[in-house]
């Protein structure tokens, strides 16, 4: 920790002790009160917080008119997650949904549920802990309650709409609002409180319109860029011209006389303008007069991929066998290849956009991530003092700028202790964002002579800078950096053995391997002698969290992989992978997604196939996200334009198995989104850079899939399983689509194209290098 | 500064802005209307759609002075939540959206682009289409949305 971020992390109330507590394993016990006077650590999250997650009323608040108001620390980022959490309370209430309405993620009142992210908000609320597990709680509260009232057994009652009657006896009824009588329930979380067996669920699995669609589709709906506080004024940021820039000189005359000019704001590199008008602001920063000093230059973009190959790096094994050397060399053959992926961009569809009033040391924020522990470190107030209101923002993916422009607003709002609004540019958003990492992965297969697979061998090199602020590094993000704070600091370190559980370490193992660590086999396959080694180097970009992190990129080289090996052996595809998987709820997935797709057994590339012309073929995919979060398999059927090289997908089908499925139609639009923002990235989605700067900084440079482009139908398999826990579904079909695309290429030309994106360009190259 | 009047879904209203500041900017700050948004500032994603006489604008781009005493729709302008207009009961029927920040440019932009050419193809539709982007990729259900507004099966 640097000094300045010792400073501000003191200052923001925090103690070593709580830091050990917050960054680490132990946890703190609680008091009686649901709001606890200083910071305390959630028993399952990493974020400091005064609602303590163990009390009841910490989550669920019943009215006297039987309304419920229910707390979550999870929110929508537009995947559905308000709907499907408002289901679950009122299923567990036994209620209607339109009698629950559910908090997102105020600071001030809400459990702090740490990130939304990773595919953990249905865990986290479904399972057996949290939201779910308090409307059970409050639910038997309230039945217990009746029992007494009423002099009967728990099993002489009957629930129904908040109604609780004595069966037989119509005169006997209380509704939830008569028993709590304007009180609040004043109990710990039941963790043994009985959770409603899905064959009694009314709400719950059921496909029920999301409750905020109507508002979205009439313009109705508030979304955090619509916030409006009284005597709110508008900020804009200058972000510097080069990466690595630094700021000499800001020349405040040169925009002082500007209609509507409050002040220039600077903080180390950090500058802003704040205006009355959010025109004026946008006007303002073109006309100020700025110096920087040069930037710190960038490694070429072309050279990227060996770039990184060449640099110090923080190593780790996620399994090592140590046999996988003697298998290669005593292989009857040997399945070599390296896959390519770039950085690419949240590219949220709003720019990111906060409104912050700094008053004295009273903090608001009304931001789409609650992001309180960074903003309390930047302005140096303590973490209780910083509320954030969530309000809904553009869709994320991730770490968009969500974080970086609260940071802005409240850096604004600080200096001119007025409410301050800012919405970022189009290029400061894109030039500067949190990107999903870059990747080079190599990879050797053993295989014997009948084809089988007997060594993986896996080493690969990404790009890390920054990420997600957490409690303590709000130097993680653009504005946190400019302000003065690092970013966690990075330090080559050479691979330990791995320890603990097999962990698949963001997909690096292929689900083929059986993951073997600590004497116990945690993979999803078959293969033992398995070797699979990662390397992180210093990222020139800030880096964080862009949906299916690292996970997408590894499970492209290991599904392409698989598919090459299949060929090269003449096996099918979806055989070929039956026969390497030991997990069974991965082999039904993949089952299903061949029966849906009508799969042909045959090795692939398709015979026959024409080399003018269009070419079609099909490829899949599958993978186990995460090794226990979501099984997922797909089929793509792709056309290749053989005289042009672009490539379009026609059909997908996807089978998915999440567990019990809390909303069927929500997740199909999770998984039809998934696909498609997967198939854009493969496509043609890739940062690019020249020596000092980021280019791609529009959707003229950073080219996404639109609404004009031809979409595939896609047809989608969900396996509801009431037999499991819920794990993740929102990035579950992103995962696959890379590689399945990759190997319908393949399939219809029989050129492998290891790079993304698949641009017209590259595969025509390839293409062009096969007639050669 | 100057006085600039515009009707905006109907109701006539005076601005004392610079007569250069981009039409979003005064609906969605001067009149606080939630349906057009910030999405590029640069013309290139449909999220600040309007209609004016008709036609698909994007007012990211457009000086509020070029809009004077033309009649402006916004997303809002067209139906309400109890009754939304029929390319908006499309889009809920298909429960078309994710994040939902891209629908005022897709429902504006498919909207201008049918009544003007009510029978037009697919390929008409997606040509039209080609410069709105929804980057949460509700992309097939947002055009079976379309089509069922243009099939006229929720009119």
């Amino acid at each position: 920790m640097t000094p300045d971020a010792k400073y501000a992390f003191d200052r923001a109330g925090f103690s070593r002790r709580d830091f050990l507590k917050t960054s680490g394993w132990l946890v703190v016990s609680f008091g009686a009160a649901s709001v606890l006077p200083g910071v305390a650590q959630g028993p399952f999250d990493t974020r400091p917080s005064h609602i303590d997650p163990r009390r009841l009323d910490s989550w669920i608040a019943i009215a006297g008119d039987g309304k419920v108001t229910a707390y979550t620390g999870k929110c929508d980022l537009g995947q559905g997650m308000f709907t499907a959490q408002t289901q679950l309370v009122a299923e567990e209430l036994s209620v209607a949904p339109a009698m629950v309405t559910l908090i997102q993620c105020d600071t001030s009142v809400c459990p702090d549920q740490g990130t939304t992210s990773g595919s953990q908000s249905t865990p986290t609320n479904f399972n057996e802990r949290n939201l779910a597990q308090a409307a059970a709680t409050a639910r038997e509260a309230l039945l217990a309650m009746a029992a007494t009232r009423f002099g009967v057994g728990r099993d002489q009652l009957t629930l129904d709409a908040g109604v609780i009657a004595v069966k037989g006896d119509t005169s006997k009824r209380v509704t939830y609002g008569e028993l709590l009588s304007g009180k609040t329930f004043n109990l710990q979380l039941d963790d043994q409180a009985k959770r409603k067996p899905a064959s009694e669920w009314k709400v719950l699995g059921k496909p029920i319109p999301r409750l905020d669609m109507t508002a979205m589709a009439t313009g109705q709906f508030e979304f955090v860029h619509n916030v409006r506080v009284p005597g709110m004024l508008h900020g804009a940021v200058v972000r510097p011209p080069e990466v690595g820039a630094t700021l000499v000189s800001v020349d405040e005359d040169s925009v002082r006389n500007l209609p509507g000019f409050v002040k220039v704001v600077t903080r180390k590199n950090f500058v802003g303008i704040v205006t009355e008008k959010p025109w004026q602001a946008r006007q303002a920063v073109q006309k100020l007069q700025i110096q920087w000093n040069s930037g710190s230059g960038l490694p070429t973009w072309r050279e990227f991929y060996d770039f990184i190959r060449k640099q110090p790096s923080r190593d780790a094994y996620v399994v090592n066998s140590k046999d996988v050397d003697e298998r290669l060399a005593k292989a009857s053959s040997v399945v070599k290849a390296t896959y390519l992926h770039p950085y690419q961009m949240h590219g949220s569809m709003g720019t990111s956009c906060a409104v912050a009033d700094v008053q004295g040391p009273k903090v608001t924020v009304w931001s789409a991530y609650p992001t309180r522990s960074g903003v309390a470190m930047l302005l140096g107030v303590p973490a209780d003092n910083v509320r954030v209101v969530f309000v809904r923002g553009a869709g994320c993916y991730g770490i968009n700028g969500a974080d970086t422009v609260s940071y802005d607003a409240a850096l604004l709002s600080q200096a001119v202790g007025k409410p301050v609004r800012v919405q970022l540019s189009r290029q400061d958003e894109m030039a500067w964002e949190n990107y999903g990492f870059p990747y080079v992965i190599d990879q050797r297969v053993a295989l014997d002579a009948d084809g089988t697979i007997v060594a993986w061998d896996c080493e690969s090199w990404n790009a890390s800078l920054g990420g997600r602020p957490g409690t303590n590094t709000p130097g993680n993000v653009v504005t946190g950096m400019l302000a003065g704070f690092s970013p966690a600091p990075f330090a080559p370190r050479a691979a330990g053995e791995p320890g603990g559980r097999f962990n698949n370490g963001s997909n690096a193992a292929p689900s083929y391997v059986i993951g073997r660590v600590g004497g116990a086999a945690g993979g999803a396959g078959v293969v033992a002698s398995e070797r699979v080694l990662t390397h992180t180097i210093a990222s020139p970009f800030f880096t964080g969290p862009l949906r299916s992190p690292s996970r997408l990129q590894n499970t492209f080289a290991h599904e392409c992989l698989m598919d090459e090996i299949a060929a090269q052996v003449k096996a099918d595809p979806v055989d070929f992978r039956m026969r390497h998987v030991s997990d069974q709820r991965l082999k039904h997935t993949i089952v299903e997604v061949a029966r849906a797709a009508k799969w042909q057994a045959r090795p692939s590339p398709k015979p026959g196939a024409s080399r003018t012309g269009v070419a079609s073929g099909r490829g899949m995919a599958c993978v186990v996200y995460e090794g226990d979060n979501g099984y997922v398999a797909i089929v793509a059927d792709v056309a290749v334009n053989t005289a042009t090289g672009k490539v379009t997908a026609q059909h997908l089908y996807v089978a998915q198995d999440c567990g019990p499925v809390s909303n069927p139609d929500g997740m199909r639009n999770q998984l039809e989104g998934g696909a498609l923002q997967g198939l854009s990235r493969a496509l043609g989605e890739e940062v690019t850079w020249d020596e000092r700067k980021v280019t791609s900084i529009d959707w003229r440079t950073y080219h996404s899939l639109t609404l004009g482009d031809a979409m595939p139908t896609i047809e989608s398999v969900l396996i509801d399983r009431h037999d499991t826990e819920a794990t993740g579904a929102g990035e579950t079909a992103i995962t696959v689509i890379a590689a399945a695309v990759g190997n319908a290429i393949f399939d219809a030309t029989g050129v492998r194209v290891r790079q993304i994106p698949f641009t017209p360009e590259r595969v025509k190259a390839a293409l062009t290098e096969r007639t050669q | 500064m100057s006085s600039i009047t515009l009707t905006v879904n109907g109701k006539s209203h005076t601005v004392d802005v610079d007569p250069a500041t981009p039409l979003l900017y005064v609906l969605s700050d001067d009149l606080a209307l939630r349906g057009p948004k910030f999405g590029c500032g640069l013309g290139q994603c449909g999220a600040c759609t309007v209609i004016v006489k008709g036609r698909a604008l994007r007012s990211c781009v457009t000086p509020v002075s070029s809009v004077s005493g033309a009649d402006v729709t916004t997303l809002e302008g067209l139906g309400t939540p109890e009754r939304p207009h029929p390319i908006q009961k499309a889009f809920i029927d298909e429960q078309a959206a994710q994040c939902g920040f891209c629908l005022s440019g897709v429902i504006l932009t498919a909207k201008a682009l049918l009544d003007q050419n009510p029978k037009a193809s697919e390929d008409e539709i997606q040509q039209g289409m080609s410069t709105v982007l929804c980057r949460c990729f509700t992309n097939v259900r947002m055009l079976h949305a379309i089509k069922r507004y243009q099939a006229g099966g929720v009119r």
